[in-house]
């Protein structure tokens, strides 16, 4: 190293006045839009996007990029105008010791609308993530296309698009909408894996309530509109919902302890704590099959620690996904939830298990499937919203799924919602059941009005006649043993064995490789 | 770690559910509450297939319309919709005015 301070006089002083420079420059551009800028983004009870950087990465690990970037724009007078690192801070950190890459749209700045350059700096750190093989994490905090820059505004959303499309399945993605994300910009979030809101924070919408009502009369807030509960129980679009940023933070931090970095890595893995004891399978079960049960119970008597990550728990909560660890290593949980709707499968949640599925084969998560539905959901408004189509999903994502795919069905499979719960027949590499499993082509009541409609409408005592068919179908029909007969199952368990069994069959199954045959890619029903 | 099941906060009420001659006991979710009924269209009620506003009226109360005859220009997301009668009859109620804003689906133009 050069001893600076060695050097002539001249030289020491050109030396120093650098560094000054230096130092006055970046705290220019780090200060984003400036104090009332600020001031006001405080006032909507949001952070500044450096704020949420450093609350989201361990402390002084924030490797910044392009903090010196330039707007491009040089029409309507923008070429006078400074925007701070262009209205977006991007970079790589730690994440409890493990790298991540990072940007955040900075609200201060021109309301941290995207340009070119604001663009191109997110494409550069995105592209940086998928050589690096780590998470990419987004924070979306923009009034959208900045209107100044025109079509290359528009290229910028495009390039970000299709780098979201090949990283995809590749590293996980993360979406954190901590603000408004509007028009085009929400095909981004749309894109990645999990998307993040917080109440009264996050607003998503593809046209604003103010076109809305000018263009089609009719009224509607922001918060009605897009807002984070909406995009959480109505529209699907978000995965976690959080009451503020710094548990949405936490919420993250959560999530990527669960998953692998990459496609080619395994996620963490922790030491084994055993369930807690308040969750007993024998307690949690109803003895009468048409009766409830809250699925996340059984779940978490099942995971190390009865620790579990539910995904999208608000959407289409007759069907629950998420993210547990058994013996250490981390599993992706699929479960119909009998407390919602009878854990039916709809359009909705159809949709859900199918996604949640390809995630988890993508990133060689096994996959555990508990059984317990009545079937479809019946009704006008289902068939006309394309259940056949969104139905069809869940079978292609278990059939297409390579990892280790192990299946209990402790109460109710009939019918279709059998063979779609991961059966053996769509490729399941274990399939257990309780002895309280009902294993049929559809409930005794339907079954044996049905079969022996003659006998009962002929009968006496039509009503009589039916409860004793009922039962006689139920004795027969309604238990595991049929098809377990036919092999269908792999063996009858113990509900108590549920956990020793999922842990046995994961350990038998680190080996697996299954081969297909070559193609360029499926035609989902998407 | 604290879980955000805000839809079961305000929909705990049990109810239940009947699949396949089965009754289940369950919740329900809001969305399946507020889930459209099927009403089968009835081609004497002409209705707003889009929200826009109404620009012009061709017919009057009372004045017999044939099959493809103009009822109303319906102008919505900046194109000019014309709205034609399905099946002849005779006009018994017009529930519009020109230059009124309608939503979707709002009854517009009635035939006996």
């Amino acid at each position: 190293m050069v001893d600076y301070f060695q050097t002539k006089s001249e030289d020491k002083l050109s030396f120093l006045s650098k560094i000054k420079d230096f130092f006055f420059r970046k705290d220019k551009a780090s200060i984003g839009g400036g104090e009332k800028a600020i001031q006001k983004q405080a006032a909507m009870g949001k952070m500044t996007a450096r704020e949420r950087i450093n609350a989201l990465l361990d402390p002084n690990s924030f490797l910044e990029f392009d903090l010196f970037v330039e707007h491009a724009c040089r029409d309507f007078g923008m070429d006078k105008k400074e925007l701070p690192a262009d209205g977006v801070i991007t970079g790589t950190g730690l994440i409890a010791g493990s790298p991540v890459c990072i940007f955040a749209q900075d609200f201060t700045v021109a309301g941290g609308s995207l340009g070119l350059m604001h663009a191109r700096k997110i494409t550069k750190v995105m592209d940086h993530a998928i050589k690096m093989g780590i998470p990419l994490i987004g924070i979306n905090d923009s009034g959208g296309a900045r209107i100044q820059e025109g079509v290359n505004s528009l290229a910028g959303y495009g390039e970000i698009f299709y780098r979201n499309t090949l990283a995809s399945g590749i590293i996980p993605q993360i979406s954190v909408i901590l603000g408004p994300c509007a028009g085009g910009a929400v095909y981004s979030p749309a894109l990645t894996d999990f998307v993040f809101v917080v109440d009264k924070i996050s607003k998503m919408f593809i046209t604003g309530p103010e076109v809305i009502k000018t263009v089609l009369g009719e009224e509607i807030s922001m918060e009605d509109l897009g807002g984070a509960r909406i995009q959480s129980e109505i529209t699907g679009n978000a995965h976690f919902f959080s009451r503020s940023e710094i548990e949405c933070f936490e919420q993250i931090k959560r999530l990527l302890a669960f998953i692998p970095k990459n496609n080619q890595s395994k996620s963490d893995s922790v030491s084994v704590r055993k369930p807690k004891s308040r969750f007993e399978i024998e307690k949690i079960i109803p003895s009468d099959p048409s009766k409830p049960y809250n699925i996340c119970d059984v779940i978490r008597s099942l995971v190390d620690d009865s620790d579990f990550l539910e995904v999208q728990e608000n959407w289409a909560a007759n069907i629950v996904v998420g993210f547990g660890r058994i013996n250490g290593e981390t599993v992706g949980i699929v479960g119909n939830q009998p407390m919602v709707l009878a854990g039916v499968l709809d359009v909705d949640s159809s949709d859900k298990a199918a996604r949640f599925i390809r995630y988890c084969d993508a990133f060689e998560i096994p996959l555990l499937t508990l059984v317990d539905l009545p079937g479809y959901l019946p009704g006008v408004d289902q068939e006309h919203a394309g259940v056949i189509r969104h139905g069809a999903k869940v079978l292609y994502a278990y059939s297409e799924a390579s990892v280790p795919k192990i299946t209990v069905i402790l109460r109710k499979a009939y019918g279709g919602g059998y063979i779609a719960m991961c059966s053996r027949h769509l490729g399941a590499d274990f399939v257990f059941a309780w002895p309280t499993a009902e294993i049929a082509v559809m409930g005794p009541e339907g079954a044996a009005n049905i079969i022996f409609k003659s006998e009962i409408t002929s009968a006496a005592d039509p009503d009589a006649m039916r409860k004793q068919k009922v039962q006689e179908y139920t004795e027969k029909f309604a238990n595991p043993y049929v098809a377990a007969a036919n092999g269908y199952i792999d063996a009858v368990i113990n509900p108590a064995d549920t956990r020793n069994t999922v842990m046995q069959t994961l350990k038998l199954s680190t080996n697996k490789k299954e081969t297909r045959p070559y193609k360029k890619h499926g035609v989902p029903p998407f | 770690m604290e879980y955000h099941h805000f839809n079961m906060e305000t929909e705990n009420k049990s109810n239940s559910l009947v699949i396949d001659d089965t009754v289940y006991e369950t919740q329900l979710t809001r969305k399946f509450r507020q889930r459209k009924h099927y009403t089968k269209p009835d081609p004497k009620m002409i209705n707003a297939f889009i929200p826009g506003i109404v620009r012009e009226i061709y017919v009057k109360r009372g004045q017999s319309v044939k099959e493809g005859d103009k009822l109303l220009l319906l102008e919505a997301m900046k194109m000019k919709n014309i709205l034609t009668v399905l099946r002849s009859g005779i006009i018994k109620e017009i529930h519009i005015t020109a230059g009124d804003m309608v939503y979707k689906g709002q009854l517009l133009i009635e035939l006996e």
